[in-house]
């Protein structure tokens, strides 16, 4: 069976985020694979070995560079790569499009993961873009996953530390939640072996990318500005507390 | 003509203290007169609600019924509304960016092809703008929606809620939906959480958070952090390091991976302030310090700091209630 992990190649969480033109960050900061991504291709990889004759397969769609992360993901132990090289920034709707041309032309799915999100655009959507486009069933944010010949039970983490469990008709699309595994980080060894694996690389506008009538686009991009002036609160803890009192009830009116 | 569509979120038949804030931002977002808000309503009685909504602006309120073993199916919800959409020439479409609302919007979006922001912190339905954190909550995205249908998840307790003025209000007309037939063959719901007593308020939606990090040194602390949340009806967050430590479970961490909060006021108890925890947590109102240390990040990044023990403080802000 193949398994797909669609991986995103995010800029690092500890960066400095700097913007240009009001309208994009510079990208002159390390890219890293989105740490969500890790914990779908860890779970991939350990649903691949209890199946006879399948492969994790990682599919990326971004600029040249973008390689690396799936470099990245080979060496976590997926057995193959596709980058679908292009310069411009997607939305998810496009995205998903782009992710099912180039996963349609490489084979038949039977798992589709994500991460839940990915760390730059928080958008949250492309599995189930994806899901809709393929008619597969998705599930988000997902901790745990039993996967059999034509199913998958899932236990989709609702916040508050509740989950439902679904059972999902196979193929179908996951999106990997930080509960589901450790990510298992490559060994030198690994890196090694993995350099021999193999990236097929797609051309976006050879894949004929259908539009669709709705888009979103970023019009402006702004710092988070902290105007937070800090001001001390002093005295023993018993007048502490009754200071942290007064500001619950007089600033924040929350009592 | 307009029509703005809000689902309504409701906890054991009661409306959602969250939802007003959402209701408030559409009500300040209708350019006409004539534009329509309707409520969505799918696990409540409306009769019950009707009050409440009429008072915060809403128009119609439309009952959604959906056969009793579908109705926590994701799918046929979706389902159920994209037709409620339909029906009612809805062109806008909110949503709270809750737990729930992750599971539905980007369903209804993809079924429909149509865009979506989640995790609004503002939206601006005269240029379809709507305003979220991207980059770990380093920056702030203003993103432009096209499309027929537009829908918008909302951060919770972003917007403060405002009724309007009795003499304004208008009797919400009553209208019902039924969706008994729809079903999910390819989803099927083997189990549905049942709400948790034991983790107490959901994180997203308090108003107050006592959040606790590597300061607070073990399982036993958190105890002590519970006990004075629960008097101040908080919930209890963590940064990543509590929660990896195993004092905490996952989902009460705040930051990138974690929770993205914003309460009226969070007290970080023995929390740095890494770049990754204040990505979940940047837009709260009132931020409170407690820390040992003064050049610890997070003290320069806030509304007021303590240099002290955490759980000293902590335990004398119980004390202060315990004695009434
Ligand atoms: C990809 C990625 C994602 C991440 N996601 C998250 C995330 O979602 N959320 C998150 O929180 N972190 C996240 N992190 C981790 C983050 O980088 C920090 O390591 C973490 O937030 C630090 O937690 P802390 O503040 O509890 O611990 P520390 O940084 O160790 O800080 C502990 C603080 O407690 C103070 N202290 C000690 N004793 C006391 C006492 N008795 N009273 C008061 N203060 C005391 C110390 O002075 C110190 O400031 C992520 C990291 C990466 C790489």
């Amino acid at each position: 069976m193949q398994i797909y992990v669609c991986v995103k190649h995010v800029p690092d969480s500890a960066a400095n985020i700097t913007i240009l033109d009001k309208s994009r960050i510079d990208e002159n900061v390390t890219f890293l694979l989105n740490p969500y991504d890790e914990h779908a291709i860890t779970e991939a990889v350990r649903i691949r070995d209890t199946f006879q004759e399948s492969e994790v397969i990682a599919v990326c769609i971004g600029k040249d560079d973008a390689e690396k992360t799936i470099r990245s993901a080979l060496a976590m132990g997926a057995d193959r790569g596709l980058l679908v090289s292009s310069n411009d920034d997607h939305d998810s709707i496009e995205t998903a499009r782009v992710l099912k041309a180039a996963i349609e032309r490489t084979g038949e799915p039977a798992l589709i993961f994500t991460g839940k999100e990915s760390i730059d655009a928080e958008g949250m959507q492309t599995m189930f873009r994806l899901g809709a486009l393929f008619d597969f069933p998705v599930a988000t944010n997902v901790i745990k996953i039993d996967v059999d010949e034509t199913r998958a039970v899932i236990d989709s983490e609702l916040s508050g530390g509740n989950v439902n469990t679904y059972e999902l008709s196979l193929p179908c699309v996951v999106g990997a939640g930080r509960g589901l595994n450790t990510p298992k980080y490559p060994t030198f060894p690994d890196i090694v072996k993995s350099r021999k694996k193999t990236v097929k690389k797609f051309i976006f506008a050879d894949l004929n990318i259908e539009p669709s009538k709705a888009s979103m686009s970023i019009v402006e991009l702004e710092p988070l500005k902290q105007a937070r002036s800090p001001k001390e609160i002093t005295g023993d803890a018993s007048i502490v507390a009754q200071k942290i009192l007064t500001i619950l009830k007089e600033e924040a009116k929350v009592i | 003509m307009e029509n703005i569509g809000i689902i309504i979120e409701t906890d054991n038949g009661k409306i959602k203290e969250t939802n007003f804030g959402m209701i408030t931002l559409a009500r300040d977002n209708k350019a006409e007169t004539e534009t329509e808000l309707f409520a969505f309503v799918m696990d409540a009685d409306v009769k019950v609600l009707k009050e409440d909504l009429e008072s915060f602006g809403i128009t119609k309120i439309v009952d959604i019924s959906l056969a009793k073993e579908q109705q926590n199916n994701p799918v046929v919800r979706a389902k159920a509304l994209i037709n409620v959409i339909k029906e009612f020439n809805i062109n806008t479409l909110f949503g709270l960016s809750t737990a729930m609302g992750k599971d539905l919007l980007p369903r209804i979006a993809a079924m429909l092809d149509a865009p979506l922001v989640m995790d609004c912190i503002n939206v601006d339905l005269e240029q379809n703008f709507a305003k979220t954190s991207q980059y770990s909550g380093k920056t702030i995205a203003t993103i432009k929606l096209s499309g027929d249908v537009l829908l918008f998840g909302i951060r919770p307790n972003t917007v403060a809620p405002v009724n309007i003025q009795i003499k304004t209000q208008t009797l919400a007309e009553m209208l019902k939906f039924d969706g008994e037939e729809f079903v999910s063959s390819s989803l099927r719901v083997v189990k549905s959480g049942e709400t948790d007593k034991n983790i107490n308020i959901n994180l997203a939606e308090a108003d107050v958070i006592i959040a606790g990090g590597r300061g607070i040194q073990n399982r036993e602390n958190f105890v002590i952090l519970s006990q004075c949340a629960e008097k101040l009806n908080a919930a209890v967050g963590a940064s990543r390091v509590a929660v990896d430590s195993g004092w905490v479970p996952y989902s009460m961490q705040v930051g990138q991976t974690g929770e993205k909060v914003s309460p009226k006021v969070y007290i970080a108890c023995g929390i740095s302030g890494s770049i990754q925890h204040f990505a979940g947590m940047k837009t709260s109102g009132i931020v409170i310090a407690i820390n040992i240390d003064e050049n610890a990040a997070i003290m320069s990044n806030c509304d007021y700091y303590v240099k002290a023990d955490a759980l000293n403080i902590i335990l004398e802000l119980t004390k202060l209630f315990n004695n009434g």
